[in-house]
């Protein structure tokens, strides 16, 4: 069956179709509202946003396949992207991805045999502060170690990517040391980073304390 | 040498759900937006910005003032701003904090900017991998327009401006500016020739502005304080203001810091990162993301000349040169985004160079041979070196294809790889020339140190 948006989808192409001059800028983000529908860029979908955005299924494809974000065949219901790049290796990189491969029971580059999970290798996902570090679907999970990465995994397959997101996903952190709302525990990696807590600290403050300081000058 | 009173970029970072609009104008959010389009000039708003002498913060340096003289509307062209949001660099983490914890500033900077630079539009490009930040943004975009900050009549006045956040999906590339041109015009993320550059044709063929979020986000205070005030919270001459620097590797407390412009290496690591994790020795670190030459602590600065630029610290330790653009193009490196990856001394350079090398094969978009088929060729003499199937004379190659892959293709990204390529060989050629000899074995390899950390025994 030929592939068509839903109509909730459609009307936010309409809106995309606006924020620009020229229709072909719409690509990148109507790919996205398709993949997020579909799964992934199958043939159906290219063939419907080719004729949607009138440009040849050529042009579409090749727009498809330069991006590693889109996927051009069928992935797990879960994406689990380890970053392999320095930062994240300096800390365990390696041995998060090992451990991903041995609990989902399929190497890097492949899915678990349920379906459950696509686990593939990622370059630099800017997060090198927070290493080590995955992304799982649309979220962050950093300042991994074996045990809290296991728990990850876990509730993923137990109750799903959403409550698992809710307990253990992070996003850009910071640890403001008066901050005693509790309310506001997701602005707090949730996982207590090694050695410390504190992801920014501000030049004003004065200078950690001189007993955590290897003092050279 | 005077630190700045108070934080401001990262000012609401603390501050609970600092990314909803309540809670930033609680703190001051669109004040300065308000002032400059209904009591000020665009022209005074440019001037300030190049008084300012912000330098670029997204890796290149080049001064945003000059970048935004170099606009010239002809009839009938619409000019565009693009703020490049396409963090990939590795080592590089400073912008998710900004579209995370203040996206207001972020807009409020693109709304004086739009106005300065006489822009009806701008786009944020957004790597496609951070969901979570595109998510906030939008959002802020939403409750800026329903205040009436965005829309058709910005706080009154006759300047439409529209902000949109436009998704990228995963190509490093795409943070070069005109094959985020490309991607923004639903392209493959290939780089453009140079000229015409994009502030006489950029986006959709007219004449755009493309600027890193943290400039952007520095366009506020910029303005708020004057230009002269902001650059002198920094430390350096001709290279302004305040910056985030980011940490990462084998210290104590990686992370984001607030700092004026011009703090040495040796502050970052020691002073607000904590120091070295274990309080083992530094043995190497690479500046401002992974296509800046490596440092490496035991060599010092030679500058007997006293016209050199460097001539101040001859005989110190490159990591005891102030943190500029200038600076440390001197010292045959470049600041980069100023986000550190420090290494101990468990590292193996080969290996860790190996790591990086694999990042350029796996991010080189493909278009010019050079660097399509050097980068690869870097990864295979490398991985050779690493599984004992090296030969001596694979480090003169290494070196050999570095050279040829630098100016010979259309954007930087050859240069990129070749240069920290080469200064890995050039610092730490002993190691190389023990890895042709008897490979890298598998009990250093760059990990190891922390292992039993990840593992839970630590």
């Amino acid at each position: 069956m030929a592939f068509a948006l839903t109509p909730e989808r459609e009307q936010q192409v309409e809106d995309v179709l606006t924020r620009y001059p020229e229709r072909r800028a719409a690509l990148l983000p109507i790919l996205w509202l398709c993949q997020r529908q579909n799964g992934w860029i199958s043939p159906d979908v290219v063939k419907y946003v080719a004729e949607r955005l009138e440009l040849s299924t050529s042009i579409v494809k090749g727009v498809v396949t330069f991006y590693t974000m889109f996927f051009d065949e069928p992935v797990g219901e879960n994406v689990v992207w380890v970053c392999r790049t320095l930062s994240c290796d300096l800390r365990g990189g390696k041995a998060i991805q090992e451990r991903l491969e041995s609990k989902l029971g399929c190497k890097a580059g492949h899915s678990s045999s349920d379906g459950k999970f696509t686990l593939l290798k990622a370059e630099c996902l800017a997060a090198c502060g927070q290493a080590p570090m995955v992304q799982i679907n649309d979220h962050y999970y950093e300042n991994l170690d074996l045990e809290l990465l296991d728990r990850i995994i876990d509730t993923h397959a137990a109750k799903g990517a959403e409550a698992a997101a809710a307990e253990f996903s992070t996003f850009a952190s910071f640890h403001a040391p008066t901050d005693g709302d509790a309310g506001s525990r997701s602005s707090v990696s949730s996982a207590p980073p090694p050695p410390s807590r504190e992801a920014v600290r501000v030049a004003t403050q004065p200078p950690p304390p001189a007993d955590e300081k290897g003092d050279e000058s | 040498m005077s630190a700045p009173t108070k934080p401001l970029l990262t000012a609401r970072y603390g501050i609970s759900e600092s990314w909803k609009l309540a809670n930033a104008e609680r703190t001051g959010a669109y004040r300065i937006a308000r002032e400059a389009l209904t009591s000020r000039k665009p022209a005074d708003l440019k001037d300030e910005v190049k008084k300012a002498n912000i330098r670029g913060r997204g890796g290149a340096g080049f001064p945003a003032g000059v970048k935004w003289g170099f606009l010239n509307k002809q009839e009938g062209e619409e000019i565009y701003l693009v703020i490049n949001a396409d963090e990939s660099e590795p080592g590089t983490f400073k912008d998710r904090s900004i579209m995370d914890l203040d996206p207001h500033r972020l807009i409020e900077g693109a709304i004086i900017s739009c106005f300065a630079i006489d822009a009806h539009v701008a786009y944020i490009y957004v790597r496609g991998e951070l969901a979570v930040s595109i998510g906030r943004l939008e959002q802020a975009i939403a409750d800026a327009r329903q205040a009436g900050y965005l829309g058709e009549r910005p706080f009154g006045i006759d300047h439409a401006i529209e902000v949109y956040v436009h998704s990228g999906a995963g190509a490093y590339i795409c943070g070069e500016e005109t094959a985020l041109l490309n991607s923004l015009e639903g392209r493959r993320g290939e780089p453009r020739l140079k000229p015409p550059f994009p502030a006489v044709k950029g986006a959709f063929g007219m004449p755009t502005i493309v600027n890193n979020v943290e400039t952007i986000a520095s366009v506020p205070d910029i303005v708020d304080m004057g230009g002269d005030a902001w650059s002198s919270l920094s430390r350096l001459p001709l290279d302004g203001g305040v910056r985030i620097y980011g940490v990462s590797g084998h210290v104590k407390n990686p992370g984001l810091y607030e700092a004026p412009v011009g703090i040495t290496m040796r502050e970052l690591i020691e002073d607000y990162a904590g120091g070295m994790l274990g309080d083992r020795p530094l043995k190497a670190v690479i500046p401002g993301g992974s296509s800046t030459p490596v440092l490496d602590p035991r060599r010092k600065v030679d500058a007997p000349a006293e016209a050199h630029p460097l001539h101040k610290w001859h005989g110190q330790s490159e990591i005891d040169v102030p943190m500029g653009v200038d600076t440390y193009r001197a010292l045959g490196t470049m600041l980069g985004t100023c986000c550190a990856i420090v290494m101990d001394d468990t590292v193996n350079m080969v290996e860790a160079c190996r790591n990086l090398m694999r990042f350029y094969k796996h991010e080189s978009c493909g278009q010019c041979t050079p660097c399509r088929e050097g980068c690869g060729w870097l990864v295979d003499v490398l991985d050779n070196l690493c599984e004992g199937r090296g030969k001596v004379a694979d480090v003169a190659l290494l070196v050999n294809i570095s050279n040829n892959m630098m100016g010979n293709t259309i954007c930087a990204f050859a240069d990129g790889t070749a240069m920290p390529m080469l200064g890995m060989v050039q610092k730490f050629r002993e190691e190389f020339m023990e890895a042709a000899a008897r490979d890298v074995p598998e009990g250093v390899r760059h990990d190891e140190s922390v292992l039993a950390m990840v593992e839970g025994r630590a």
